[in-house]
Order: C-alpha cells, then sequence, then structure tokens
C-alpha cells in the first residue's frame, strides 16, 4: 500500500467505525422511549461507574490539585503573585482537568469492562441467548450502560472539581504558607457558573463517548479471547483520543 | 395434510464471496424432530441463525405456523420469540445469575412473579436430572450440568418449537446419551417441534425423525435415521462413513469454513 492508499484505507476504517458508533447510539436513544427500562441495572451500572470509580477519580483529582499548586507556586513567585494560586487551580480544575481527567480514568476503568464483558458475552453466544429468550440485547445490556455513564461522570466531575481545589489549598496553605482566605476568595472570585456547566455539559459528552464506543466495541467483538482482547484495547484507545480531540472543539465551542 | 410448522424457500446467505446457504428449501412440519446433519463450518448454524432472527439471509423467505417470519419488526420478533426455545453448543448460560435465573430468565422477563419462576425454574431442573442446583452460579457446573440448565432454560417458558446446536459436543458419551434421552422425552412427551443440528451421527440417528444433509449451501438429501447407514448416496455415504476422499471437497485448511456475522 502507498501512503495514499494507507490514508484511504484508515480513513475509511475510521468513518466505518464512527458509522457504527452513531448507529449504537441511534439504536439506543431510539429504545429509552418506551419500556422496560430496567431501572435496577441502570442503579447496578451507575454503582459500577459511580462508586466503583471514586477511588482512582479522587486521588486523579487530589494529586492533580496539589501538582497544578506547586507549578503555579513556582512561576508566580517570581511575579509575587501567588495569590493567584486558587484561582489557576479552580478554574483549571473546573473548566479543563475535572472534566477530562475523570474522563480518561473512566475510561481506562469502565469502557474497558464494557467492552470486556459485552464482548465475552458475544463470543460465548450469550448475546444471542438474551435474543431468545424475548431480550433485547441493546436494551439490557447496552442502554443501562449508556445511561448509567451518562449521569454518573457529571457527579464524578463534581467531586473531582471539589477535591483538585481542596488538593491545591492543602499545598498552598499546609506547605507554601499563603494566606487560607486569599486561596479560597481567589478561587472563587474568577470562577463564573458558565464554567462549571461548561464542565459538566464535558462530562456528560465524554460519558456518553466512554459508553458507546466501550459497548460497541463489545458488543461488535469477533473471535474469541483474542478479539475480546482486541475490543477492549480498542476501546479504551479509542475513547481516549475521542476525549481529548472532543474537548479541543467542545471547549472552542463553549468558550470561543 | 397439515401445513409446515417451519418452512424455508430459497434461503440464501453468503460472507463477501463466501456463498453458506444457496436457495436451501426445508419444511418441518408440526411436531418433527428433524436433525440437520453437515460437516464443520457448512452452514449449519448459520441455518438456525437466520431463522431465530440472528443473521439476515440476503434472499428467501422463511415462514412459521404461516407467518413470513422475515417481515417482522424486531420488536415483533422479540414477541414471537416467545414460542421458541434454543440450546446453545456452549450452553450460552448468563455468568453473573444463578442456575434458577438462568433457567427462569425468560418468565422473569415477562414479569413473572419471583416465586412461581423459581418453582418453574426448580420443577424443569427436576425434569432435566439437575434438581438442587438452583443456588449455584454457572462456574460452578461441568460441561455435561451447564448443557442440562442450557436444556431447562430452553423449555422453562414452554416454547413449542425448540432449536439445538450440536446438543452433543463436547460432552462424554455417556452425558451426551442422557442429553439425547431428554430430547427424545421432550419429543415424545409435549410433542414439540424440534430442530437440531450436529455432525454427531449416533445422535443424529437416535433424535431425528428426519434426518437431512446440509451440502453446498442446499438440503442435499432427507433420510429416516433408518435409512442413515443403507442409503447409497456418495455425498451422504462420504459423510457417514467418514472418508477424507469423496465427492466432499475439502477447502485449505481442512474444513468448509464460514464467517459468521451478527445482526443484532
Amino acid at each position: 500500500m502507498n501512503l495514499l492508499q494507507r490514508i484511504g484505507y484508515y480513513t475509511e476504517r475510521m468513518l466505518l467505525r464512527t458509522g457504527q458508533y452513531a448507529a449504537m447510539f441511534g439504536k439506543v436513544v431510539r429504545r429509552m422511549a418506551s419500556p422496560p427500562w430496567y431501572p435496577r441495572l441502570i442503579l447496578q451500572q451507575a454503582e459500577e461507574v459511580g462508586v466503583q470509580s471514586l477511588p482512582v477519580v479522587l486521588l486523579t483529582a487530589l494529586f492533580t490539585g496539589m501538582v497544578l499548586a506547586l507549578q503555579s507556586y513556582i512561576v508566580f513567585h517570581r511575579f509575587a503573585a501567588e495569590s493567584m494560586i486558587g484561582a489557576v487551580v479552580s478554574l483549571s480544575m473546573v473548566r479543563e482537568l475535572g472534566p477530562v481527567l475523570v474522563a480518561l480514568m473512566v475510561a481506562g476503568r469502565v469502557g474497558s469492562s464494557f467492552a470486556a464483558e459485552l464482548g465475552t458475552m458475544r463470543v460465548s453466544e450469550q448475546i444471542d441467548a438474551l435474543w431468545t429468550l424475548s431480550t433485547d440485547p441493546l436494551r439490557y445490556l447496552v442502554m443501562p450502560r449508556l445511561i448509567a455513564a451518562t449521569l454518573m461522570l457529571p457527579l464524578l466531575v463534581i467531586v473531582a472539581d471539589f477535591l483538585g481545589v481542596m488538593g491545591g489549598y492543602a499545598i498552598s496553605v499546609g506547605m507554601l504558607d499563603q494566606n487560607p482566605a486569599v486561596y479560597i476568595e481567589k478561587s472563587t472570585q474568577f470562577m463564573e457558573l458558565d464554567d462549571m456547566y461548561s464542565g459538566i455539559i464535558k462530562a456528560v459528552f465524554f460519558g456518553l463517548l466512554i459508553s458507546v464506543i466501550g459497548c460497541t466495541e463489545g458488543f461488535h467483538c469477533r473471535g474469541g479471547a483474542e478479539g475480546v482482547g482486541r475490543a477492549t484495547t480498542s476501546a479504551v484507545v479509542i475513547a481516549c483520543m475521542s476525549i481529548l480531540v472532543s474537548d479541543y472543539f467542545l471547549t472552542a465551542w463553549m468558550f470561543g | 395434510m397439515s401445513r409446515p410448522r417451519i418452512s424455508i424457500r430459497n434461503l440464501s446467505k453468503r460472507f463477501g464471496d463466501h456463498v453458506v446457504l444457496q436457495d436451501l428449501n426445508l419444511d418441518i412440519m408440526p411436531g418433527e424432530s428433524m436433525v440437520v446433519i453437515g460437516q464443520s463450518g457448512i452452514g449449519k448454524s448459520v441455518l438456525i441463525k437466520c431463522i431465530l432472527g440472528l443473521l439476515k439471509p440476503d434472499a428467501g423467505e422463511i415462514f412459521v405456523d404461516g407467518e413470513d417470519w422475515l417481515k417482522f419488526s424486531e420488536d415483533e420478533q422479540l414477541v414471537h420469540m416467545h414460542r421458541i426455545g434454543m440450546l446453545f453448543q456452549g450452553s450460552a448460560l448468563f455468568d453473573s445469575l444463578p442456575v434458577w435465573k438462568n433457567v427462569a430468565f425468560a418468565l422473569l422477563q415477562r414479569g413473572a412473579d419471583e416465586r412461581e419462576a423459581r418453582a418453574r425454574a426448580g420443577e424443569v431442573l427436576a425434569w432435566v436430572g439437575m434438581p438442587g442446583v438452583e443456588e449455584k452460579m454457572p462456574v460452578e457446573l461441568s460441561g455435561g450440568m451447564m448443557k442440562r440448565v442450557g436444556f431447562a432454560r430452553a423449555i422453562c417458558h414452554k416454547p413449542d418449537i425448540i432449536f439445538f446446536d450440536e446438543p452433543t459436543t463436547g460432552i462424554d458419551p455417556i452425558m451426551a446419551d442422557v442429553i439425547n434421552r431428554l430430547i427424545r422425552r421432550l419429543h415424545r412427551e409435549f410433542k414439540t417441534t424440534l430442530l437440531s443440528i450436529t455432525h454427531d451421527l449416533t445422535s443424529a440417528a437416535k433424535i431425528g425423525d428426519t434426518i437431512a444433509m446440509l451440502y453446498q449451501g442446499r438440503i442435499h438429501r432427507q433420510i429416516t435415521p433408518e435409512q442413515l447407514h443403507s442409503d447409497q448416496d456418495p455425498v451422504l455415504r462420504q459423510f457417514v462413513e467418514g472418508h477424507a476422499e469423496g465427492p466432499i471437497q475439502l477447502q485449505e485448511g481442512g474444513e468448509m469454513s464460514s464467517k459468521e456475522d451478527a445482526q443484532i
């Protein structure tokens, strides 16, 4: 294959995959309009996506806030602008780092498990079995995961934002001897409601991306254990890349 | 003469360039136990998956009790699945559910009372010779036990058509005979219409009223179990006697391969 053919090949594959994700999303949304909705399965998945992800999300957010405070101090100290550490930490966390880092963590933890679970069910014919037992596999397996991820991501982001700002506070006040009142004041002074909203909107979108990509990769998995492995890897890699790329466009759209 | 329970007309299915089914015609009468035999990868599973709506055929018609199965929407197909039971080759039990919930799955999905569903699951498990395993998880079961739990799941909601995909593959000969006897008993007691696919000729002879051989995408020959070892058709003879040489040509790699592509 020459370069042009290679570009064509990968473009075609990318478009095909995007089409699969869009088709999966469309099919699931159409099913949301009518019962059954399986509330118990949605709660189970919410627990899996939200509660089970808390430790990794909290640690990530805490240390990100701490390192942001440390890095900001090193620069701001030169200009005697240390008081702005709170503003930098809170704005960075709420606008960008909170949603993106939480989404990347959840993509690694949950997106992979969606793909692996559904992939295993596909290759062991459990998805076919659901169909023969009068149960729509998209409704039973994909819809609860999609709803749970879309609802839980924003909640995780809110917790992560708070913890990130607190991490910055701990370093700023505890280690760098900054005034706690100034940190809190600056953290809120430059923050607008739109900043919060933008983070939440991003989180909703990322939750959708992670669940649709993870479920589609698992649902269309082929070829035994190797296929499940491939689906899991693809789910994580594609979800992470999609999060980073779409983050730029969402930011440009909301703040551009 | 009564109308066929399942009537397949000119069914065709290909995967890329590989033709799996080509103008296949098959009738299964009410209460008949039909067994389709053929080599691995010849398209037996594709045939069942087309009937079940798991694969979309390229052409042809499938009638069940006179209704055009392929004209149903997905939602309508799901409703009609209540009449169908299926035992999968690997049992396909749901790993995350205990045995009784696996068995009573269709009933629970239809909103049956949990206590009644559990009682029915116990009844059916006893019928297949597996009492007392209700609370076990599938991972705790042996291959033969999983087959029987899969069997119980296939019949729990009292379907009147049941499909068996390689019911005796992967289990020892004694357990295979247990499964064959269960299929015969089911057929005798409930007059259920059965379609089994297998390459196990012993099993085919034990469970079938009619044996159909699938070859080159079509039903090549239909015989009774008694004719299995006396029929002189060269293709059937080669398959029954297990000769590498004969009219059946093997593809590279030693078997007729077919890709499978789930649709739902």
